[in-house]
């Protein structure tokens, strides 16, 4: 809120500093736990152990990364991951799109029925194990398919597309290219796609980001190793790895290797944690903008 | 009705009729349009709503939703009596509560010192940084939490103890279980739901504050009777949102960070689902337990709403 300081009194001041303070706070707060994942994964492991390392990094080191770029099942798991977002996405776009605007169409007969059986979805759903059945049923499971079909389209983002179509094309030139006689795929293709660049960037993302991150899909529909995307490696490495180091009871030398194994998986799960999170980190600062602009769209209607 | 008016009125409903049907044939293709997005609901929600039936039965997957034989509320009744029931529910109800209690006026907060704040680089760098953790993908928010906690090495410890307290077994001990989750999700989501609110204090007119100015009101005052009520709306449409979630809880970072030591206070409903369902087949005792769940939720939405349609004329419906 951008007032002349000419007005503010005292306590107004004093209110800015406190403002600031608390600004600055969450700054800290959310921003340490990035900076020590980043220090961690190339310091040195003894030193991230003890607890010297808490801020920079500590001897550096690239034995971390050196160990995750040599493992087949990260780059394997990558792959996947890299296949499963861009044809999960294109089905999103291709579901969602044309959908939203259909629905953004005030001449199209039945919207209030096709809006009302998407939305009721979203409050109501048949449940994890009915859903499991039917994609079993359809012999989805283990296949790339199971990955991108069963969240082909979310009613939200739908929503928000719909919104957006209906905010921005002009009536005019819809009515204008029916008169002319386009048929409503030439006016969709040649007119409607050309100016959606925006809510597809949007869509892209949102549904982009959601394959990338997504790992309960996967976790049941998907037991073939060679199929694991990303995230359900990463769950081996950061999750149930150290469940069962705890119980190691080792003494001796094969302790002292795996100490030093264990050593050096700590800096390996920090340096897995940036690996897989890069292509997000990269792309989002430039693209914050459009995320928000979704969030935004969606709240008009909201 | 005379016979004229009829005879005028069969005529008009014609004429709508023709009218209608003219829109549909003449717009077939945005049908093919919505083809695609309504096969999809139809398989994968609708068919399994249909399927929401074995909760009824004993399913056995060679007869299919349809040829296993009824068993009426015997799943319910076995899951009602189980000893299990009361902490399942006990957990679920727990978390997702203290998620609320916490995890709703933050959000709200950190909206309010945003917009107070200058626009400028910090403010924009403040933004950009509590944005980002909402990116990052469960696996790895889990990741980061069982690593920073670790009794020996995780770096939280590590400040504990150079204060000069004990280390404590987060990950182990359910007692604190459900602060790890609830604060976790505070440092992951705070800053993204800004978002909303911010949108909505945009819209405040500036004539108001320059009004509460001119009159003498403080910041503080100006954020109180201008800044706050504008927010009510958003607020109460997403606190509805939010309870009828309540027995929906995202579990799939519960399931990430549960293990046999914390599990008395880890294990929900829907983790609960999971493990009968998939990793022990009883499907038809799984999805009796889910569609209990489901039905919980649904009634505390429609609930939530009416109370909110009745008292602040805001609600969803």
């Amino acid at each position: 809120m951008e007032t002349s300081t000419l007005y503010e009194t005292k306590t107004d001041k004093l209110f800015k500093f406190i403002v600031y303070c608390f600004l600055t706070f969450a700054l800290i707060i959310v921003l340490y736990p990035l900076i020590y994942i980043i220090s961690a994964s190339i310091s040195n492991p003894t030193a991230v152990n003890t607890g010297e390392m808490w801020l920079l990094p500590k001897d550096i080191t690239l034995e971390g990364y050196r160990l995750i770029f040599g493992n087949d099942s990260i780059w394997r798991g990558y792959g996947m991951t890299i296949i499963y977002t861009a044809l999960g996405t294109f089905i999103n776009l291709v579901v969602t799109i044309p959908a939203a605007y259909a629905l953004s169409r005030k001449d199209f007969y039945g919207s209030g029925f096709f809006t009302a059986i998407f939305v009721l979805t979203m409050f109501f759903t048949g449940g994890l194990i009915p859903t499991y059945l039917v994609v079993k049923d359809l012999g989805l499971i283990d296949t790339i398919w199971a990955m991108v079909l069963p969240n082909a389209a979310a009613v939200w983002n739908i929503v928000i597309a719909r919104v957006f179509f209906q905010s921005t094309i002009p009536k005019g030139l819809e009515e204008a290219a029916i008169i002319d006689g386009a048929s409503n795929f030439k006016l969709f293709f040649k007119i409607i796609l050309p100016l959606s660049a925006p809510i597809i960037a949007v869509m892209a993302l949102f549904y982009g980001v959601g394959h990338w991150n997504g790992y309960f899909n996967a976790l049941i529909y998907i037991s073939d190793r060679d199929l694991f995307p990303l995230q359900l490696v990463l769950r081996e490495i950061l999750v149930l790895q150290d469940m069962s180091s705890n119980n190691a009871n080792v003494t001796g030398e094969a302790a002292q290797l795996i100490n030093s194994q264990q050593q050096l998986a700590a800096i390996i799960k920090y340096g897995v944690m940036i690996v897989s999170s890069l292509p997000v980190i990269i792309v989002y600062p430039f693209l914050q903008k459009y995320f928000v602009k979704g969030v935004m769209i969606g709240s008009l209607k909201g | 009705m005379s016979s004229l008016e009829s005879a005028v009125s069969n005529k008009e409903k014609i004429k709508v009729k023709t009218k209608k049907n003219r829109k549909i044939i003449q717009n077939w293709q945005l049908y093919i349009f919505i083809l695609p997005a309504f096969t999809y609901f139809i398989i994968f929600h609708y068919v399994p709503m249909y399927g929401i039936q074995i909760a009824f039965k004993d399913y056995v997957p060679s007869l299919g939703f349809l040829g296993s034989e009824w068993v009426g509320f015997k799943h319910f009744i076995r899951f009602f009596d189980s000893y299990y029931f009361w902490d399942l529910l006990k957990n679920t109800l727990g978390i997702s509560i203290y998620e609320l209690v916490v995890g709703f006026p933050l959000p709200i907060i950190l909206a309010l010192l945003l917009n107070e704040a200058k626009d400028g680089l910090y403010k924009r760098t403040v933004q950009t940084v509590t944005y980002a953790p909402h990116f990052i993908s469960v696996v790895v928010i889990s990741g980061m939490i069982i690593a920073f906690l670790s009794p020996t090495t995780g770096i939280i410890n590590h400040i504990i103890a150079f204060f000069g307290f004990e280390p404590i077994a987060f990950m182990s001990d359910p007692a604190w279980f459900k602060t790890v989750y609830v604060l976790s999700g505070v440092w992951q989501s705070t800053g993204w739901g800004t978002i909303i609110y911010l949108a909505a204090l945009s819209g405040v007119d500036p004539q108001q504050h320059e009004a509460a100015i001119v009159d003498g009101a403080s910041r503080l005052q100006r954020i109180l009777y201008i800044n706050i009520p504008t927010l009510v709306p958003t607020m109460v449409i997403l606190l509805i949102m939010n309870l009828g979630n309540i027995m929906a809880l995202g579990f799939e970072k519960i399931l990430l960070l549960q293990n046999p030591l914390n599990m008395e206070s880890s294990n929900v409903i829907a983790t609960f689902v999971y493990q009968a369902g998939l990793l022990d087949a009883q499907y038809s005792f799984a999805a009796a337990v889910g569609l209990f769940n489901a039905v919980i939720n649904a009634i505390l939405l429609i609930a939530v709403n009416q109370i909110a349609r009745k008292t602040s004329e805001t609600s969803l419906w």
